[in-house]
């Protein structure tokens, strides 16, 4: 059975917000209830602000990670990689705070029943010290890998304290899709969006464009990203960008307010604008699918 | 003798308007206006600036803690790198009146999100 789009979200409801990447979508019902050997899902989990306190806007600040993880160890199956796409713990101007709260983000996180997991760097994280410690508890903040068939590229916008990709990584990058075939399937992995989403507020990345122009020869890619705390879905020529919702507070719609600060807690809908995301891939399917889930209270 | 006074007095109102005139011309045609504004974790100060629409302004920064940034967007994304210890100038020039912000765009701690002002620009 061939459905569209609209069908598809309905299907899938479940109270969580469905979207198939690209404008290309036609998904085969079917197929959502069996994986293939050549699908896979994947988690994102984005700006979780690990050592934020601030009760007025979130109460659960030392919770909410928490019971992400546990949502995504509840998860069937299991994911079979999970990223982080920046902004793992709240900057601190103190080295051994900052390494204090790395180490504790990094032991929460090694609950996970998925032990593949791919983190990013958020500024919070590597802004104020180039990601000298980020490094050391998380790794590179720039790589490739390939997983089923696709090849993600993880982009470090964030360890330049201007926002910058910088040229050595943009020739790094360059270097690296010049390895690729043009239809190679591809999804590029970073913190800020790479477009000027709102340079007003810091919703951009100040070469992204130059990250752009080397990605856009290629026909299947895709960025996802966060930092921005909130889903946005955005096209560049034939690249959709897509923004998933933070783990700590969210923020308001890009120059809804005057003021970029974190939207109350609302005790009436605790978590409300929390939440993470899945991305799957069927093979039958011509373009990947997102699933964006809230996270539940208790 | 009231022939000579009125003499002296002339000169002396011709001098002062000379002066006066000299003032206005260096005024147009010399220097822009110099705003100071300090800047420290997480605020500038002034944070809002009025100048006049068309006239270029010197911001002159000081920083009195650590490295911040200074940009405006909607000014063709003018910036500018505030370091310690350094002269740090930039001329802005608005084309039309409005109201433009700026903000830090470097990221300088707990609170880097707020450290924003805004530029009023009037005719």
């Amino acid at each position: 059975m061939k459905i569209d789009r609209r069908d598809f979200i309905k299907l899938l409801g479940m109270g969580s917000a469905v979207f198939v990447l690209g404008e290309r979508g036609q998904a085969n019902a079917a197929d959502m209830t069996t994986m293939g050997k050549d699908d896979f899902m994947f988690v994102q989990l984005s700006d979780t602000h690990w050592g934020f306190t601030g009760p007025l806007v979130n109460p659960d600040a030392a919770g909410t990670l928490k019971k992400a993880i546990a949502a995504v160890n509840s998860m069937k199956p299991q994911p079979d990689f999970v990223v982080f796409t920046g902004d793992i713990t709240h900057t601190t101007d103190d080295p051994k705070e900052r390494r204090k709260r790395m180490s504790e983000a990094r032991d929460i996180i090694g609950g996970l029943k998925c032990k593949n997991i791919k983190f990013l760097a958020g500024e919070h994280d590597a802004g104020l010290d180039n990601g000298e410690a980020y490094q050391e508890y998380f790794g590179k903040t720039h790589y490739t890998f390939d997983h089923k068939g696709v090849h993600f590229i993880a982009i470090d916008n964030v360890s330049d304290p201007t926002s910058s990709i910088t040229d050595p990584q943009l020739q790094w990058l360059d270097g690296e899709l010049k390895k690729l075939d043009k239809d190679s399937r591809i999804i590029v992995l970073t913190h800020r969006p790479l477009f000027d989403l709102y340079p007003n507020w810091d919703w951009w990345t100040r070469d992204g464009a130059k990250a752009i122009d080397l990605l856009t020869p290629y026909k299947n890619v895709t960025v996802l990203y966060g930092h921005i705390h909130q889903e946005n879905h955005h096209m560049t020529g034939t690249i959709p960008h897509h923004a998933a919702k933070g783990l700590m507070f969210p923020l308001p719609a890009p120059g809804s307010v005057p003021k970029r600060v974190p939207i109350p807690w609302d005790a009436a809908a605790p978590y409300k604008g929390l939440g993470y995301r899945s991305v799957s891939r069927m093979a039958s399917m011509t373009d990947y699918m997102i699933t964006e889930y809230p996270i539940q209270k208790g | 003798m009231l022939t000579s006074r009125r003499s002296i007095f002339l000169l002396a109102l011709c001098l002062l308007i000379g002066f006066a005139i000299a003032v206005i011309a260096a005024d147009q045609a010399g220097e822009p206006q110099v705003i100071k504004i300090t800047a420290k974790k997480f605020e500038y100060n002034p944070n809002e600036i009025r100048i006049k629409t068309g006239i270029p302004v010197i911001l002159d920064f000081t920083t009195l803690d650590r490295v911040h940034g200074f940009t405006v967007a909607e000014l063709g994304g003018i910036r500018l790198t505030i370091e310690p210890g350094k002269v740090n100038r930039i001329t802005i020039l608005a084309p039309k009146a409005g109201i433009y912000e700026f903000h830090c765009d470097l990221f300088c701690g707990d609170g880097h999100e707020g450290m924003t002002g805004k530029i009023i620009v009037e005719d």
